[in-house]
């Protein structure tokens, strides 16, 4: 008790308190999102690409809209894409939450150890793939299937990569969904999070380096924002002007942990660029139209070196973290109905009945064509094995790619590992 | 070349003019060689641009070649090894400096977790070819963060090499032969003997690295391989096996007491040299590991562990052990500390009364 008698002393000393943030609704909470401040789309003023940083700073606090409730585009931010790439954007989109709820499955029938679904997400990777060159180099998070698949990459190498079977093309040795393809520009995801931030600055500033033209754009969720690789990355960025886009992909959810643990109750994560003198857009990551026109502006500021740019996209996490998270243990099943920016998929449909270059009719067949497509593609994954089934990659290649060469305590090992086969699996 | 063992290295260096160097501007010599050679080499790091580094190392190269090749960053040793892969994973090969080893935590996740992995886990589609240059060790009243030795962090870690030179020789060829490698090396550069070498008498003069013979360094490019021990002294009474600055220390003590110590200098942690650790012992039957770093999990204990599973029926007595004390490296009491001719005399003499 010596301590509290050595504070005794200071009585005139108000008690501190410390704050531990809250989020506003719990399991069973009635959710009601009406002060939730949502801008009127087409209101917001879109700078020149080539403008000083500062000019983005009110942009940093307002909400980038482009389809307004009448399903119609409106103002200076609207990207005016041609029903075709429209078209594109929703059947990708369609594809991923196909692809989602097939591979969910897939975890649940116990065919693969785990899958992480983004669904509500689907624009804030496809959208701003389409925005970007096929060659610039993207630094996913590990939601950000979507790239992939708007990059047309094969979903049975996705699939086969999810079964760790013996066609993954990462041998078996990474967890389901850590996907990397260096043919299509798209770095291996890392399971430690925020650390492919800085590497994407890195790469940019290879780039740079050389008078490349490519520029490299990476994903993080809001709550690993708080890593320190975050906020060395800005730093990096900002003094070496380097051509990268940051997207921070504002879900509200890491796991349990609502948006505040990452300092979302005092300001936007968008007004972190502000402090790093670099540009910064807020943007409804829920509106393709607006997360295409955001990514479009700062990949031509990258491209024209007028430096980088920090994009949060304000979206929800509509399910949970993973097929291991249960999210009705800590948020309020409402508030995904009740989410005041719509679903993705849902607005640029409407968006394009209302063009008049859409229906129902031709939207219900391409989710039927998207669903067949995954179909046909677990059936041919499957043909390589499913985790767990012996259909993986040879024993030897656990040593393999450690190193260059395999060093002899490596190939000692390899030779235990063998033996214990041959102990453990007679044949 | 006389004096000088070429033993592994390419026959025409036989011919090649040597001249005396300190290890600083052996360094700086395997750099510039380097950055001449192989245009993705990139060097990066804090006050290593303009100024040339803390200890010199980089001096002259960021005038010889240019800012974007050789320049200054910011005081993120997090983002310096972050940057690095990314310039890794689009072709470049960067040699980035942490000024201080003690400096290097903040970038261990991008080292461990990113920069040592990533071979492994993209199947080889991206490498982080980088080497990570750090000054090391204590000796020089640095304080507990200006003198530490982190290097069985490192070799603990699947997919890192770890280098630690002992010669201004050693510190050019085997810089050189990292800056080549394709897997990411640590590069640990002990700063006691930066300027001569070391026989752990810290009262008396210090020596300067001229007159000794692995100070003499061929001129232009040459290797020294990874993962190659040095056998700097032949003897039969006993294997000691140390790197970096232990290994002077370790043969000024051996010298004074006149025993026929055979010295290994380890040069590589991993990839080890376990058949040159192996010869040695099989033929002395006694075995002192040396380092300057903490003791318990220190990488002495792995070289302990191997040695009696190898080893052991030609040992003639336990394996000891010296190292630096388990408490962080004290100012004031430095030379308390530092695992000197005492502490090294008495396992040596140990040893020696073992029969």
């Amino acid at each position: 008790m010596a301590q509290q008698g050595g504070h005794a002393a200071q009585h005139n000393r108000p008690h501190l308190e410390l704050h531990v943030p809250e989020p506003k609704y719990r399991p069973g909470d009635t959710v009601d999102f009406s002060d939730m401040a949502v801008s009127i789309a087409g209101e917001q003023p879109r700078p020149d690409e080539a403008c000083a940083a500062a000019e983005t700073n009110p942009l940093c606090t307002d909400l980038i809209r482009v389809l307004g409730e009448d399903d119609m585009a409106h103002g200076p931010w609207n990207p005016r894409l041609s029903p075709d790439t429209l078209r594109a954007m929703l059947r990708d989109m369609a594809l991923v939450r196909a692809f989602d709820n097939r591979m969910y499955r897939s975890q649940r029938q116990g065919k693969t150890s785990f899958y992480m679904k983004s669904t509500g997400e689907e624009a804030v990777s496809v959208a701003a793939a389409h925005a970007l060159a096929s060659d610039d180099m993207v630094f996913p998070s590990y939601r950000q299937q979507g790239i992939l698949i708007a990059r047309d990459y094969p979903l049975v190498e996705m699939i086969n990569q999810i079964y760790s079977n013996r066609g993954d093309k990462l041998k078996g040795r990474q967890l389901p969904i850590m996907y990397s393809s260096r043919a299509y520009s798209f770095f291996s995801i890392s399971g430690n999070l925020a650390t492919q931030l800085p590497q994407a600055v890195g790469w940019a500033m290879a780039s740079a380096i050389r008078h490349d033209s490519r520029i490299a754009a990476s994903w993080v969720g809001e709550g690993s924002t708080a890593e320190g690789d975050f906020h060395s990355a800005l730093t990096f960025a900002a003094v070496y002007n380097a051509p990268c886009i940051v997207n921070v992909v504002n879900n509200q959810w890491a796991i349990s942990s609502f948006s505040g643990f990452a300092g979302a109750e005092r300001t936007t994560f968008a007004a972190r660029a502000i402090g790093y003198g670099i540009a910064g857009l807020r943007v409804d990551g829920n509106d393709p139209l607006a997360v295409y026109a955001a990514q479009d502006w700062a990949a031509d500021r990258a491209r024209s070196n007028n430096g980088p740019t920090l994009i949060e996209y304000f979206t929800y996490r509509a399910e949970g973290h993973s097929t291991s998270d249960d999210p009705s243990a800590y948020r309020s099943a409402h508030e995904r109905e009740e989410w005041p920016l719509g679903d993705p998929i849902t607005r640029l449909r409407d968006h394009l009945i209302a063009l008049g270059e859409w229906s129902e009719q031709q939207h219900e067949q391409m989710d039927e064509a998207v669903d067949a497509e995954v179909k046909a593609a677990i059936k041919e994954a499957e043909k390589n094995g499913i985790l767990g089934h012996g259909l993986h990659h040879p024993f030897h290649t656990m040593f393999e790619d450690v190193f260059e060469d395999l060093p002899w305590h490596l190939e000692e090992q390899s030779a235990q590992a063998i033996r214990e086969r041959r102990i453990k699996w007679p044949e | 070349m006389a004096g000088i063992e070429c033993d592994d290295e390419p026959v025409s260096l036989i011919e090649a003019q040597c001249r005396p160097m300190n290890m600083i501007e052996a360094i700086n010599d395997a750099l510039d060689i380097m950055l001449e050679r192989d245009p993705d080499v990139i060097v990066l790091g804090e006050d290593v641009g303009f100024f040339g580094g803390v200890f010199r190392c980089t001096a002259g190269l960021q005038e010889k070649y240019g800012k974007t090749r050789v320049f200054d960053t910011p005081i993120s040793e997090c983002g310096i090894i972050g940057v690095a892969v990314g310039m890794g994973a689009y072709g470049l090969r960067p040699v980035p400096e942490i000024q201080f080893a003690d400096y290097i935590y903040p970038g261990l996740d991008q080292l461990v977790s990113e920069a040592a992995r990533l071979r492994y886990r993209s199947a080889a589609e991206f490498i982080a070819p980088m080497t990570v240059r750090a000054p090391f060790g204590g000796g020089i009243f640095g304080g507990q963060t200006h003198s530490q030795s982190p290097e069985a962090l490192f070799t603990h870690v699947s997919g890192l090499k770890t280098i630690v030179p002992s010669t201004p020789h050693d510190a050019k060829g085997l810089l050189i032969a990292a800056i080549e490698d394709n897997d990411p090396c640590i590069f640990f550069e002990p700063k006691r003997i930066y300027n001569g070498p070391f026989d752990g008498y810290y009262d008396r003069p210090t020596r300067p690295w001229k007159d000794h013979k692995d100070a003499q360094v061929p001129e232009g490019y040459y290797t020294v391989p990874l993962g190659k021990a040095r056998t700097v002294s032949s003897g039969s009474a006993m294997t000691i096996l140390a790197y970096g600055t232990m290994v002077h220390v370790a043969e000024a003590v051996a010298r004074e007491k006149g025993v026929d110590a055979e010295i290994i200098d380890l040069r590589t942690l991993v990839p080890l040299d376990i058949e040159a650790v192996e010869k040695s012992v099989e033929k002395t039957g006694k075995c002192l590991v040396v380092h300057e770093a903490t003791r318990t999990s220190g990488f002495g204990a792995e070289l302990v562990a191997l040695v009696q599973e190898r080893c052991f029926y030609h040992l003639e007595a336990p394996v000891e052990r010296v190292t630096g004390f388990d408490t962080p490296y004290p100012h004031s009491l430095e030379w308390a500390y530092f695992p000197g001719p005492v502490r090294i005399g008495e396992a040596i003499d140990r040893l020696l009364e073992a029969s």
